[in-house]
């Protein structure tokens, strides 16, 4: 047995009870056939979905994830489906840091009429996991995911960016800021506040990554190792967790000050 | 709640699950399954039988959880949680797999594969259920109003019907004047009534009543809201620069009724359909209504472009049709020849089959053909292949008749993708459920009748109109409609009063309130929609969604990785 060949994907597919939902009831009503890789949890909303919950699925060795919602405009809930897309956007970045190829997340609209979209998207979705392989299993060295126990603690990492009050804050109120400016009604470049929010999900990444290793003492040198960078790119990500009373130094071997999480 | 005792009900749904999954292996499977006290299958768990299979494994095992394994929540849940209430469990410990919609009517060549999915699914359903919890439904004022689409027969008839009962309707119709696709038709089958003026008479009475408004050249262009309370703008009037309507209008009602029927399919390029020689029944009809100069020979060709695997469908009311015309012309001249060329004649009932008796009676030839060697029409000449008597006729001819389909409106998408209902390929609308909810959709206060939902005559269209009516007045007279209680709960112990709650809300649902311990986030029941934006949001995880919980969901997660790890 192959492994790519007898590979069948377990993807888990959120779909909103409105619209997508709907679209996949209407595929069965029109017998139209697709994968059988898919398994539904059905939610009120593309909204619902909160990131810790894709990167669950992820961690559990699940290989691929579809979030379906309603068409944009078409949300019944009038904007659900523009939160889904801008946390999908933060997750989408979050899985490229922790190596998790983005491709294994999909975020797309299946309308209460599109039974032929919605099995297409889930034909398409099961190719494209299937070139991929398996999360965790023999395919992954091919497309450069790590080893189950690296990619854990990795996943593991972003959940803790993803839960962090900061980004929840600006993926929360992006379209608000974009839309009707701050609180000072200061309209929001776009532009800044993507690369903003792309430099806040990142570094919180990183010292979510810093703080999981050092679970033990260790210098930044060997921090710096661990996450594949240069060690004066790490001090300040170190510095930064040593003012917020999550980190301190322990100790001191040889001329290295050490350092464990608090 | 004690230890949870989980029941699990598997549906045959005839063959429908049965034939494409191994439901035994299921049942078997679902046994070995943490708190699963329970397990049995049914052939058609929504029957009468089956429900009372339910009650009684409730009661004799001491349930306190229910899964049904069957088809989809959207048409059946309130059924199943209705059996659990019957039986003292609380209709929120109710949960539901979908093996069919989902399942084997989308893998049926995969019985292997298939039934693994299921199990997982059934697997997900069974951990959930195990942490449902008891909830109480919340009940929201109706708005004692219906919009009805469509101002043909069948809307028409809904909204007089609708409105005698007290009720204000809005009827909304993009034509210029009301009336439909009756206001081309010459005579009514079976009592030759003149359709124009028994649709004139529907339509002076709408105009008449006062509970009804009558917009003409009118489209809903947008529909917000939830069953009982629906926000609807309806555009009037020429589009002005900018392509918007003339005229934008919006008003509230409790319930929605479509009514936008069908339209007659052009045989553009079957037959050297021409518009003159060639003609299509409907341009017949008016023909007709006008006073036509007498026919010599008359050919009319019966299942044009329907029945074919373009258009599978049979389209009910052309063999009728056919039939009326036939006498019309007979009666109008006995000694004028009509032959209608047929593959099936459908002439339901005791009336109709006694009206094609008649015809054949009155000497209107009837002759069958097949679909593999279609007759010919050639300048004035017929040229059928008999199949009875096994030899090609040729007939000359007058005129050629064309009994084409009704076809579904060609913008039937748009309207279902406002109203977010299910719309099929071929244009008509379907229905929550063929046989158990044919007037409803699966979205709960919204309702069809009439050729929009398939193809039907006056009497069906008129029938179908009384029952949508009577569907919708259920909602309306109650006043009161119960929802689910799946709305937003806050952990104030968790709470740090950030607000982006507050922010997120569409509904302004939720809400920083000042509390003994700061400011916190409360919801406001009534106001919230259930959507979850704000839990999925919230920075501290102190928002959680009553019935759709993160544990629930994590729960569902978990058990479907279960195996993969």
């Amino acid at each position: 047995m192959t492994g790519i060949a007898a590979f069948e994907p377990k993807i888990l597919g959120f779909l909103c009870n409105w619209c997508s939902y709907a679209g996949a009831d209407l595929a069965g009503v029109s017998r139209f056939q697709y994968p059988p890789t898919i398994r539904v949890i059905r939610v009120m909303c593309s909204g619902r979905v909160d990131p810790v919950f894709v990167l669950r699925a992820f961690s559990r060795g699940l290989d691929g994830v579809m979030i379906l919602g309603c068409h944009p405009g078409d949300c019944h809930y009038a904007t659900g489906n523009y939160y889904a897309q801008n946390r999908v956007k933060v997750l989408k970045q979050l899985l490229g840091l922790a190596m998790v190829n983005p491709d294994r997340l999909v975020l797309d609209w299946v309308s209460a009429g599109e039974g032929q979209r919605f099995a297409a998207l889930v034909f398409d979705f099961t190719e494209r996991i299937k070139a991929l392989g398996p999360l965790d299993g023999a395919g992954t060295a091919g497309v450069g995911e790590p080893p189950r126990e690296e990619l854990l603690e990795r996943l593991a990492a972003a959940r803790r960016a993803v839960e962090s009050e900061k980004v929840r804050w600006l993926v929360g109120r992006k379209q608000e800021m974009l839309e009707a400016g701050d609180v000072y009604g200061q309209a929001v470049d776009q532009e800044a506040f993507e690369s903003l929010l792309d430099s806040t999900v990142a570094d919180k990444y990183l010292r979510s990554r810093l703080l999981l290793l050092a679970d033990h003492p260790l210098s930044v040198k060997e921090m710096a190792s661990e996450v594949g960078m240069a060690p004066r790119s790490v001090l300040p990500h170190v510095v930064s967790l040593e003012q917020d009373g999550l980190m301190a130094m322990v100790g001191i071997e040889g001329n290295s000050p050490k350092y464990q999480r608090l | 709640m004690d230890q949870a005792r989980v029941g699990v009900f598997i549906c045959h749904c005839g063959n429908n699950i049965a034939g494409f999954l191994d439901v035994p292996e299921l049942t078997r499977y679902v046994r070995t399954l943490p708190h699963v006290a329970f397990a049995q299958e049914n052939m058609y768990t929504c029957a009468d039988a089956g429900r009372a299979e339910i009650v009684k494994g409730i009661t004799e095992h001491d349930l306190n959880r229910v899964v049904v394994a069957s088809c989809t929540p959207r048409t059946h849940e309130p059924l199943f949680r209705s059996t659990c209430q019957q039986a003292g469990l609380n209709p929120y410990l109710f949960e539901f797999v979908n093996i069919r919609d989902q399942c084997s009517w989308v893998h049926m060549q995969e019985r292997e594969l298939a039934t693994k999915k299921a199990k997982d699914l059934l697997r997900m359903g069974v951990a959930r259920a195990v942490l449902l919890e008891p909830e109480e439904s919340i009940e929201v004022e109706v708005v004692p109003a219906a919009l009805v689409i469509g101002a043909g027969v069948a809307g028409l008839t809904v909204a007089l019907s609708l409105a005698n009962r007290g009720f204000e309707v809005k009827l909304v119709e993009r034509e210029a004047e009301t009336g439909g696709l009756l206001r081309g038709v010459n005579r009514l089958y079976p009592t030759g009534d003149d359709a124009r003026a028994f649709i004139e008479a529907k339509v002076e009475a709408a105009q008449r009543h006062p509970n009804i408004e009558v917009f003409t050249g009118a489209e809903v262009s947008d529909v917000s809201g939830f069953v009982g309370n629906y926000e609807v703008v309806v555009g009037q009037g020429a589009p002005v620069l900018d392509g918007r309507p003339g005229r934008e209008l919006g008003f509230a009602v409790g319930v929605i009724i479509v009514a936008t029927g069908a339209k007659e399919f052009k045989p553009v390029g079957i037959y050297g359909y021409d518009g003159e020689r060639v003609i299509t029944q409907g341009e017949l009809e008016k023909l007709l209504a006008k006073g036509m100069s007498s026919i010599r020979s008359m050919v009319m060709i019966q299942c044009v472009g329907a029945r074919i695997d373009a258009r599978p469908y049979c389209s009910r009311i052309c063999c009728m049709t056919a039939v009326k015309n036939a006498l019309l012309i007979k009666e109008d001249d006995p000694r004028a020849q009509v032959y209608v060329l047929y593959r099936d004649m459908l002439t339901l009932g005791t009336e109709y089959e006694s009206l094609y008796r008649e015809a054949r009676g009155q000497g209107v030839t009837f002759i069958q053909y097949s679909p593999q060697s279609p007759p010919t029409v050639n300048g004035g000449q017929v040229v059928v292949y008999d199949e009875l008597l096994g030899q090609a006729l040729s007939i000359p001819c007058d005129l050629v008749v064309l009994s084409t389909p009704l076809v579904g409106q060609a913008d039937a998408a748009n309207l279902a993708q406002l109203l977010k209902v299910p719309v099929g390929e071929h244009g008509f609308f379907l229905e929550a459920h063929v046989k158990l909810r044919p007037l409803d959709f699966a979205t709960d206060g919204i309702f069809l009748c009439g050729s929009a939902h398939w193809p039907s005559d006056i009497g069906e269209s008129v029938a179908q109109a009384y029952g949508a009516a009577a569907r919708a007045s259920i909602l309306l007279s109650r006043g009161r409609v119960e929802v689910e209680p799946i709305v937003s709960v806050v952990d104030e112990a968790k709470c740090i009063g950030c607000g982006l709650c507050e922010t997120v809300c569409t509904y302004k649902a939720i809400v920083l309130r000042d509390t003994g311990a700061g400011r916190k986030a409360q919801t406001i029941a009534a106001s919230c929609k259930g959507c979850g934006v704000c839990a999925a949001g919230c920075p501290d995880s102190a928002i959680s969604m009553q019935h759709f919980t993160d544990e629930q969901l994590f729960a569902q997660i978990d058990a479907l990785a279960e195996l993969v790890v």
